[in-house]
């Protein structure tokens, strides 16, 4: 059902070719300049990351319920039932809350733009929709970088881990992260490393702003009824003690 | 006489360097992008015009609501001069609001997609709509006023007996939309420093919205008295500076709770880079203010209430500004200034701010001098007099 990337960081021998079809597959200039930059930017949607003998990639997790989602005003940002995480520049109003909100620090702005828009990894969308893999898994020579579906892939790295204990970390980073994401890291460091986030929580992370928001239609009637109560109240005493006032005065013109 | 006079050239040639200035800066920003006017990026992709012009915005802007509600809903009449002021202050607050996110946005010219595009899970939809519904309401709140000017007796009617809808619509929008502004911060609980993160954040911005918009009606009748020859109606800002003491004092109980039950008070006394911040933020906006207002002699006296004010708005200045900047600064592993062209453009909306307020206060009837005010001080000084014999009496 839904589609996922498993990454093998064991099986990495970083050569970088997921990098060249990724920019090649988006669009993006890719020369030796470029391929020794070690961080995701605005032409750069996935980086290898090297750290000793060890690797690592930095991409777009695509959340299953994704920070940037929840919280683009206009939508442009959406999960698709697929698994990508898009991105449609042409609803994008530029308040750049996406790139605030994402725990892992994925969004780039194109702040040198006349015309700026968000990029990122969206999991070539275009490829998964029609029923192909990725660019980066599909020229992926050692099988490290995995596309399939994502229940699928959870069990084959269960099964890596469970076969070859002491090869890796026993943990499945995007398992339960955030509320799971589509793409599942699996290696024999810590993922902290590479500058991963690790104070993530269980809970997905719209649930925060969710639980307070889906309050508001609720809100609304009960603190306006109290607001229209309370002028109704004290503009009373005031009709009262006018009134009263009155027939004070008219009983004194009386007397 | 000659005084002011020099005063008032001396800040006419400021408010022309920095108009100059401003417009020179809306070329650099609307020619070049945001990556030449500022020094946004990836790790602070919010800057000076979110954390002060948007977030101090709003937050200063909260003496309308304030104000109405205190004066249309529990009918207190008393604060009825200063309610004009207020809204002027309100409605300008959110135009300028408004303006400064036309810089801020990448793309402007799509700020209307929230219209009819909806996604009501996010909160900056829920902010984007109250901007648009608040300030349409401010617009009717302030209409009576320019009615009133041009002598249009039947609209003015018509305004007047529609006003308590727009004060029940301006309450409720400002609500939300003051809270909302800490909401937004509620999705990144692992980038914002545990001093400002907290589930009740749109508690606290909820409340210290009305401590500002007592502060900043106080401070606006100071410097009104000062700088246009208003008469400083003390006892009335004698009052606003006894429900700053409430306001505050909830404030800073709810804030040590909240630190208490999160296990961040200990963090208050461990020396940090936001320690620091978060030590002249509650001194500021709280700990001071109070301590000062606790002293009846402070509270009564109009410097000290000015003062008061002046710290307690900086303080809370210092807060939104350690939300957006200071508490996210470790997590994303850098330190943000914000670039001189983001600093002119600031500088010309709080200028503009002041000329635009100088020149209402001018030719509209903000102050209710002219015709209401005899019967209103008539009452309000009856009510000072019953209130200040037995107080005297007991010195």
């Amino acid at each position: 059902m839904s589609k996922g990337i498993l990454y093998d960081a064991t099986m990495c021998i970083g050569c970088r070719q997921c990098e060249q079809a990724c920019a090649t597959e988006n669009g993006l200039p890719y020369d030796d300049k470029i391929a020794a930059e070690e961080f995701t930017s605005v032409h750069k949607f996935t980086a290898v990351m090297t750290r000793g003998d060890k690797f690592m990639r930095r991409i777009c997790m695509n959340c299953d319920d994704p920070a940037c989602a929840s919280v683009c005003p206009v939508g442009a940002m959406k999960k698709t039932a697929l698994g990508p995480v898009t991105y449609d520049k042409s609803k994008c109003m530029g308040c750049r809350y996406c790139v605030a909100a994402c725990p892992f620090r994925v969004p780039r702005y194109e702040y040198e733009k006349a015309i700026p828009g968000v990029r990122k990894c969206i999991m070539c969308s275009k490829r998964v929709a029609a029923g192909k893999q990725t660019a980066c898994a599909e020229i992926c020579p050692t099988g490290a970088t995995k596309f399939g579906e994502r229940d699928e892939l959870l069990e084959e790295a269960r099964k890596r881990i469970h076969d070859k204990p002491d090869a890796y970390l026993h943990h499945i980073f995007g398992e339960t992260e955030v509320g799971g994401t589509s793409v599942l890291l699996i290696s024999s460091v810590p993922v902290s490393l590479f500058g991963y986030p690790t104070d993530l929580t269980e809970r997905a992370l719209p649930m925060y702003t969710y639980q307070v928001l889906s309050r508001i239609p609720d809100f609304i009637p009960l603190f306006g009824t109290m607001l229209g109560g309370i002028y109704w109240i004290t503009h009373r005493r005031q009709d009262v003690a006018e009134a009263e006032a009155k027939e004070k005065e008219s009983k004194g013109g009386a007397r | 006489m000659t005084v002011p006079r020099i005063r008032f050239t001396f800040w006419k040639a400021v408010f022309i360097v920095i108009m100059v200035a401003g417009v020179y800066c809306t070329f650099l920003r609307f020619l070049g992008g945001l990556g030449a006017s500022t020094h946004l990026s990836d790790q602070f992709p919010w800057g000076l015009w979110i954390g002060f012009d948007v977030m101090c915005g709003v937050m200063l802007a909260a003496g309308g609501f304030t104000l109405a509600t205190a004066v249309e809903i529990f009918n207190i009449e008393r604060f009825h001069s200063v309610v004009r002021p207020t809204i002027l202050t309100a409605f300008l607050g959110y135009l300028l609001v408004c303006a400064a996110l036309m810089y801020d946005l990448g793309l402007p010219w799509n700020i209307w997609h929230p219209l009819i595009m909806r996604n009501p899970h996010s909160v900056m939809f829920e902010v984007a709509w109250c901007v648009m519904l608040y300030t349409t309401v401010l617009a009717l709140e302030f209409l009576p006023i320019v009615l009133e000017r041009f002598r249009l007796n039947r609209a003015l009617k018509v305004m007047r007996s529609l006003m308590v809808v727009f004060v029940i619509l301006g309450v409720l929008l400002s609500t939300l939309h003051q809270s909302s502004l800490g909401t937004l911060y509620l999705i990144m609980p692992n980038k914002l420093h545990p001093f400002w993160w907290s589930p009740l954040l749109p508690v606290f911005f909820f409340i210290s919205a009305i401590a500002v918009g007592l502060a900043m009606t106080i401070f606006e009748s100071s410097m009104s008295s000062k700088y246009f020859g208003r008469e400083l109606e003390l006892p009335i800002l004698r009052d606003l500076g006894r429900a700053l003491v409430v306001v505050l004092a909830l404030y800073g109980i709810l804030k040590f709770e909240d630190l208490y039950h999160r296990n961040a008070l200990k963090l208050v006394f461990v020396s940090s880079y936001e320690q620091r911040f978060f030590l002249l933020e509650i001194f500021l906006s709280v700990l001071i203010p109070l301590g000062m207002l606790l002293f009846p002699k402070i509270r009564e006296s109009a410097q000290g209430l000015y003062l008061a004010a002046v710290l307690c708005l900086l303080g809370f200045v210092t807060n939104r500004l350690n939300v957006t900047i200071t508490g996210v600064e470790n997590a994303v592993g850098g330190r943000y200034t914000p670039k001189w062209t983001e600093v002119v453009i600031t500088a010309m909306f709080v200028a503009l701010g002041f000329a635009i307020f100088g020149l209402a206060t001018k030719y509209l009837p903000i102050f209710p001098e002219e015709k209401e005010h005899t019967p209103a001080i008539g009452r309000e000084q009856a009510a000072v007099t019953e209130i200040a014999v037995p107080v005297h009496a007991g010195d």
